[in-house]
C-alpha cells in the first residue's frame, strides 16, 4: 500500500525528549488563539464592537468629566499660587469669601509668603453687534504681573490696574473669534441697568474656565469697576474687597506648615492648596463622583458582557479542550491560548472605539464640555484593556478544571 | 520480543458513596510492537477506562502499567502530559479535531506540540495525509469533511510524531460500514507499517478482522484474548453474519 520512500519515512525514530518546549515559550499559544480568532472573524468581530462601544461610552464619559471639571475648576487649578486664601468660615466658597486690601498686606508680610495678590470673581456678558447671542463669562479681578494673571500664550499680559484691557482664555477665543487688538463689550448689571464697557483684548491665554464658563481676566480696579453692583452693597465702600488671595512661597514644599503660619498670623483666614480649593467649588465633587460611578458601572458592564461572552464559548469548548489536554497540550499552552484571545480581541476593540470617539468627537462644537485629557485618556484604555482578562478569569477557571478525561468521555 | 507496552495486575476502584466499585480488576496484557489490539465488550466492560490508563489519563488504583519499561504511575502530571504528547498518539469517538485548523494545521499541531515542525516533518505530514486520500482536503477545515474524513485527519494527527503507541477511542462510531472498513483497514496498515504499538476499543466487533489481538471484556475482566488469526476470522465473520 505503501511506497518504499513513505515507509521510511513513517519509520519509527527515537523521540529527542530534549525538545521540550515549554506552554510559556512556546509560538503555540498565539498560534493557536490568532486561528480560532481568525477563522471566527464575525464571532470575535461582534465582541470586539461591543467593547468598541462600552470604549466609546467610557471615553466620552472620561472627556465630560474632565471637561465638566475643567469648566468648574480650571483657573483654580491652574492658578500660579501655592496657596489660596478665603475668608474664615465661608466653607471655601470663591462668592462668599470678601477679603479686604488690608489683609492682603498682612498675608504679604508673613514669613515665608513670596508674594500674594487678590483675586476677585464676578460674571457678566460679552454681546455683540452683528446680533450674535451674548456668551456669559467669568469676569475675574486680577493684579497685572502678579499671582492670579495667567500667562498669555498670544499677545501680552495686564498692564494698568484701571486699565481698559483684557485676557480673554482660548474658549473665549474659540467662541467668540476674538483676537488680540479687538475690542469687546462686556455687559454688566448695574443696579437695574445694563451697562456696557468696551475692553482692548491684550491677550489670549490657555484655558482658564471658572464655574463652566470661559473667563475674561481683567485689572482688579477696572473688575471693581464694571462687576455687576447691587442697587445698595453694604459694608464700607470706600475699602477695595475681593474674593480670594493667591498666595506664592518661597518654599513651595512646606505648603502645610506655610498654609498653619498665614493662619496663625493673619486673622479670620483660611488658608489651602489649590487642590482643596477647587475641589470645594460647588457641585464639583458631586458631579465628579456621579460620572464616575457611571465609569465605574460602564466598565464593570463590559467585563460581564466580555465574561459572558467567553464563558459560554468555553462551556462549548469543554470537549475540545479536553482532546487538547489528552493529545499533550498542557494547561498552560491552552490556557496562554484563552488569555491571548481576550487580549486580541479588546485591544481590537479599544483601538477601534478610542479611534472612533477621536473621530466622533472632532464633529462637536466648541460649547461640549468634552476634553480629552492624555492622562486621563490613558487611565480609561489601561481600564479598559483590563476589562478583557477580568472578564475572562470565571471562564479560565473553568478551562484549567477541564480533564484530559472528557476526551474519552470519562471524568475521575 | 520485547513489549512497547505491559500492564500488570491493573485494577481501578471508584468510591461511590461507601461502596467500592472496580471498573477494572486484575488486568494483565502485554502489546509487542507492530501489534494491533481490539478490546471489545459490552458498555461498562471496563474497555475504555482501561485505555484511559494506558494512555496515562487515569491512574491505577493498584498494579502498574510499563510503556518501555516506564512506570507511568511514577510520573507526575507534567511528565504524564509530556509522555502523551511524545508516545501516544491518539483518535476520539468526538470532538477529534481542532475546528479551527484545516486538516494540514490539524496534523501538524503534534509536531508543533512537540516543537518538530520543520520542513521535513511537514512533508511528512503531507505525505501521510496523501496516502490517506486526503491530499486534496489539506486546506479545508473539518466541517467541511465528511465523518469518515474526518476520522483519516485523525489517524494523521495519531501517526505523524511517531509515537510508541496509538490509541483508538470507537474510531467507527460515527461511520456507515464501507467508511468503518476503510479506516480501521487504513489504521491497522499503517500501525503495522510503522510497527508501533495499537488499541482500538469498539463495539462493532466486525473491525476485529483487522486486528491481530482481540482482548474481550466483560465486568472490568479480561474474560478471553484471541490472538489466533483463525480464531480472529472466525470471532469477525461470525459477527459479520449478524
Amino acid at each position: 500500500m505503501f511506497s518504499e520512500t513513505v515507509e521510511r519515512r513513517l519509520a519509527p525514530r527515537a523521540l529527542d525528549l530534549d525538545v521540550e518546549i515549554k506552554g510559556l515559550v512556546s509560538p503555540l499559544p498565539p498560534y493557536l488563539a490568532f486561528k480560532e480568532v481568525w477563522r471566527n472573524k464575525g464571532r470575535f468581530l461582534l465582541v470586539s464592537l461591543v467593547i468598541a462601544l462600552i470604549t466609546t461610552l467610557v471615553l466620552f464619559i472620561d472627556g465630560l468629566a474632565v471637561g465638566l471639571g475643567a469648566g468648574n475648576i480650571e483657573y483654580l487649578d491652574k492658578l500660579n499660587a501655592e496657596l489660596v486664601l478665603f475668608q474664615e468660615n465661608v466653607d471655601l466658597s470663591t462668592s462668599a469669601s470678601q477679603i479686604s486690601r488690608a489683609k492682603l498686606n498682612e498675608i504679604k508680610h508673613v514669613d515665608g509668603v513670596k508674594d500674594a495678590a487678590m483675586v476677585g470673581f464676578s460674571n457678566g456678558s460679552i454681546v455683540f453687534e452683528d446680533g450674535r447671542e451674548p456668551l456669559d463669562i467669568s469676569l475675574i479681578g486680577v493684579e497685572p504681573g502678579r499671582p492670579g494673571e495667567p500667562p498669555a500664550f498670544e499677545g501680552q499680559g495686564l498692564k494698568g490696574k484701571r486699565s481698559a484691557e483684557a485676557i480673554i482664555d482660548r474658549n473665549v477665543a474659540l467662541r467668540t473669534g476674538l483676537q488680540v487688538g479687538d475690542r469687546l463689550s462686556l455687559k454688566s448689571i448695574q443696579g437695574t441697568e445694563e451697562e456696557y464697557y468696551p475692553l482692548e483684548v491684550v491677550g489670549i491665554s490657555d484655558g482658564r474656565q471658572y464655574f463652566i464658563r470661559p473667563s475674561v481676566f481683567v485689572p482688579y480696579l477696572t473688575w471693581d469697576k464694571v462687576k455687576p453692583q447691587g442697587i445698595a452693597n453694604g459694608g464700607d465702600q470706600s475699602e477695595l474687597i475681593f474674593n480670594i488671595a493667591a498666595v506664592q512661597l518661597n518654599e513651595p514644599e512646606n505648603l502645610e506648615e506655610m498654609a498653619s503660619r498665614v493662619e496663625d498670623e493673619v486673622s479670620k483666614v483660611e488658608a489651602v492648596d489649590r487642590k482643596t480649593a477647587y475641589e470645594a467649588t460647588p457641585g464639583y465633587s458631586a458631579q465628579q463622583s456621579t460620572l464616575n460611578t457611571i465609569r465605574i458601572f460602564t466598565l464593570l458592564i463590559g467585563v460581564l458582557v466580555i465574561g459572558g461572552f467567553f464563558q459560554i464559548q468555553t462551556l462549548q469548548k469543554v470537549g475540545q479542550i479536553g482532546m487538547l489536554k489528552a493529545i499533550g497540550a498542557s494547561t498552560s499552552t491552552i490556557a496562554i491560548a484563552f488569555v491571548l484571545q481576550i487580549v486580541y480581541i479588546t485591544i481590537l476593540g479599544v483601538a477601534i472605539g478610542s479611534i472612533g470617539t477621536l473621530a466622533l468627537s472632532l464633529t462637536f462644537p466648541v460649547t461640549v464640555p468634552i476634553v480629552f485629557a492624555l492622562e486621563s485618556v490613558l487611565v480609561a484604555v489601561i481600564s479598559l484593556l483590563i476589562i478583557g482578562p477580568l472578564g475572562g478569569l470565571v471562564s479560565l477557571f473553568v478551562l484549567l478544571r477541564v480533564e484530559p478525561l472528557t476526551a474519552l468521555g470519562l471524568s475521575s | 520480543m520485547i513489549p512497547v507496552l505491559e500492564a500488570n495486575s491493573v485494577t481501578k476502584t471508584y468510591q461511590v458513596g461507601s461502596n467500592a466499585i472496580n471498573a477494572v480488576h486484575d488486568v494483565s496484557l502485554s502489546i509487542c510492537p507492530g501489534e494491533f489490539v481490539a478490546f471489545v465488550g459490552p458498555s461498562g466492560s471496563g474497555k475504555t477506562t482501561m485505555l484511559a490508563m494506558l494512555a496515562g489519563l487515569l491512574s491505577p488504583s493498584q498494579g502498574n502499567i510499563l510503556i518501555r519499561g516506564r512506570d507511568l504511575s511514577r510520573m507526575g502530571e507534567m511528565e504524564r502530559t509530556r509522555f502523551r504528547r511524545e508516545k501516544v498518539g491518539f483518535t476520539f469517538q468526538s470532538n477529534n479535531l481542532v475546528p479551527y485548523l484545516t486538516v494540514q494545521e490539524n496534523v501538524e499541531l503534534m509536531l508543533k506540540l512537540n516543537g518538530r515542525l520543520n520542513k521535513e516533518s511537514q512533508e511528512r505530514a503531507k505525505e501521510l495525509l496523501l496516502r490517506l486520500g486526503l491530499g486534496d482536503r489539506l486546506r479545508n477545515l473539518p466541517s467541511q469533511l465528511s465523518g469518515g474524513q474526518q476520522q483519516r485527519v485523525a489517524i494523521a494527527r495519531a501517526l505523524v510524531h511517531q509515537p510508541d503507541i496509538v490509541l483508538a477511542d470507537e474510531p467507527t462510531a460515527s461511520l456507515d460500514t464501507e467508511r468503518a472498513y476503510q479506516v480501521v483497514q487504513t489504521f491497522a496498515s499503517l500501525i503495522h507499517a510503522q510497527d508501533l504499538a495499537g488499541i482500538m476499543v469498539t463495539h462493532d466487533l466486525r473491525m476485529c478482522q483487522f486486528v491481530d489481538k482481540i482482548v474481550q471484556m466483560r465486568d472490568g475482566q479480561i474474560a478471553r484474548i484471541i490472538d489466533n488469526p483463525q480464531e480472529i476470522r472466525s470471532f469477525a465473520n461470525a459477527h459479520m453474519m449478524n
